[in-house]
């Protein structure tokens, strides 16, 4: 499903962020990318849907070259991945429904369709109270959760996220370790950058481990 | 089909919503664009209107010449050889002294007044039509008459309504130069207006663009935000232009009871109306267009 072979990027600057990284992963796999910060997990993260663009190797998601993919198709292929961020990159003039609405609209759903998935979603992360609330008075759990729900409505094929638990108290934590739990037992691929040792022995999955930007071999995986 | 009307509803919707959301910047906007719109047009619409009541005066345009009150039957007749010999006159016709007087008495009803005159005061006169209607053509073979024996004066009717024509000509061509500049200007205001727009909505961008959405969905409320501030001003201009026309009217109106005129200003004919309505939409909708456009790109991803 996820082919990196002999991976390099090189930011402008002329930092070099990952180095000849190669790995695969199936469908339906749980998979962890670690390392310490600036390791390049970030950077391997935004390979996998075009926001950054390799400088060497491919990069390659049901048989898509991501890497070598025109503007225009961008939009599609990010389609069938579900975001989720650390800092929730939420919209915070749009209530809690129309946030998760958002992925849908954008593809183009139908509004009764978009209203069925949407409390769906709500309900998943057990937010469907708040539909109408506003994200900001959410607490950061819940705006994490909130993102969640936005990265699942449209039932993408790939979970991405960049350190779920990155600014969330233990309790909280352990809650988007479930969730992403419950996504994966349905057979959502699940890749997530994280240096959350909580996170790590409570999924047990597998580890893709980075160091300075390469495959760290010594560690686990 | 469904989803896209939907689509389309919820960006008109977001637009109506981020005009609603500046109350002031958009009326203040909207009345900007409207009254700036309203000159030419309202220019046109004189012109229109000018042009209309000048129309059938111009469509004739004659040359009098009015002999001498003295000259006899031989010396007028010389000037009817003359004007026989004169390629340039059309046709013309003779009005005999005995015949002006009778119209005059017929028409006037001053008969009393005229039968009391020692003699008859008008001249003998010929009507010319000229082969070529231009002023300077007209002006030219009116000052070669007056050259002639015996001729008293020669007079261009309708020369007044001529100038005026030309007159409208370059008036008509004031409102089209006047209306491309401010064509260029509105584009320039919405180009400025989504600029900013899109700035301020520099996050929402990128976070939508993120997460899967086309440039076309993102454009999309920018350019009915543009279209519809176009829209708003082409209102206020045509609400301008009404109550123009509408408190002309009821001046001319009274002056009518005075002169007997029924002198009434057009106003645009549902044609123009929808093109006036529609010119500046289009207009908005290719400044947001070109601005989006524009900006978009330098959003990174
Ligand atoms: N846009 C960028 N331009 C230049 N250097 C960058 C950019 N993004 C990340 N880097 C650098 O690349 C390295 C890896 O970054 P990142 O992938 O964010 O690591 P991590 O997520 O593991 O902390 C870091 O040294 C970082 O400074
Ligand atoms: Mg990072």
């Amino acid at each position: 499903m996820i082919s990196f072979s002999r991976v390099s990027k090189r930011y402008p600057g002329g930092h070099q962020a990952l180095n000849d990284v190669s790995f695969t992963i199936d469908s339906g796999e749980l998979v962890f990318v670690t390392g310490h910060s600036g390791a390049g997990k970030s950077t391997l993260l935004k390979l996998l849907v075009a926001i950054e663009r390799p400088t060497g190797g491919s990069v390659i998601v049901n048989g898509q070259n991501v890497g070598a993919l025109t503007p225009r198709a961008v939009p599609f292929m990010r389609r069938s991945f579900g975001l989720v961020f650390q800092d929730h990159k939420l919209l915070y003039d749009r209530n809690v429904y129309e946030n998760v609405a958002l992925p849908l609209q954008i593809s183009g759903f139908a509004p009764r369709d978009t209203a069925r998935r949407v409390r769906a979603a709500l309900d998943k992360v057990g937010l469907l109270k708040f539909e109408t609330a506003m994200p900001i008075t959410l607490s950061g759990g819940e705006q994490q959760r909130l993102c969640i729900a936005r990265a699942i409505v449209h039932r993408p094929a790939i979970l991405l996220a960049d350190e779920p638990t990155g600014n969330l108290d233990a309790d909280y934590a352990l809650e988007i370790g479930e969730l992403i739990r419950s996504f994966n037992q349905v057979g959502v691929t699940a890749v997530i950058a994280t240096h959350d040792q909580t996170l790590l022995s409570q999924l047990s999955p597998r580890v893709i481990s980075l160091k300075q930007g390469a495959l760290d071999t010594g560690a686990a995986a | 089909m469904k989803a896209w009307l939907a689509a389309h509803g919820r960006s008109i919707n977001a637009a109506v919503t981020r005009l609603a959301g500046a109350p002031l910047g958009s009326t203040l906007n909207a009345l900007v664009i409207g009254i700036a719109l309203s000159l030419p047009i309202g220019l046109h619409l004189v012109v229109s209107n000018l042009q209309a009541a000048s129309q059938h005066l111009t469509s004739a345009p004659q040359i009098s010449v009015y002999m001498a009150l003295d000259a006899n039957r031989s010396e007028v007749a010389q000037i009817e050889t003359k004007l026989k010999q004169t390629p340039r006159v059309a046709n013309f016709r003779f009005v005999p002294r005995e015949q002006a007087l009778a119209d005059l008495k017929n028409s006037s009803g001053l008969a009393d007044v005229i039968d009391g005159l020692p003699q008859n005061p008008l001249p003998d006169a010929f009507v010319i039509d000229a082969d070529d209607g231009s002023p300077a053509a007209l002006e030219a073979l009116r000052d070669e008459i007056g050259q002639w024996p015996r001729i008293a004066h020669v007079q261009l009717d309708a020369m007044w309504a001529r100038r005026l024509d030309a007159g409208l000509r370059l008036g008509r061509l004031a409102a089209v130069g006047i209306a491309l500049l401010l064509a260029v200007a509105l584009v320039a205001v919405t180009f400025n207006t989504i600029r900013l727009q899109v700035l301020t909505r520099r996050d929402e961008i990128e976070v939508i663009k993120l997460i899967g959405a086309t440039d076309a969905f993102i454009r999309r409320p920018f350019l009915y935000f543009g279209a519809l501030q176009g829209f708003a001003g082409a209102i206020v201009c045509w609400l301008i232009l009404a109550a123009a026309v509408y408190l002309a009217n009821r001046s001319l109106g009274e002056l009518s009871h005075v002169y007997a005129s029924l002198f009434q200003l057009g106003f645009l004919s549902p044609l123009d109306s929808f093109a006036l309505l529609a010119v500046p939409t289009a207009l908005g909708w290719l400044g947001a267009w070109l601005s989006v456009s524009r900006h978009l790109s330098a959003i990174a991803q």
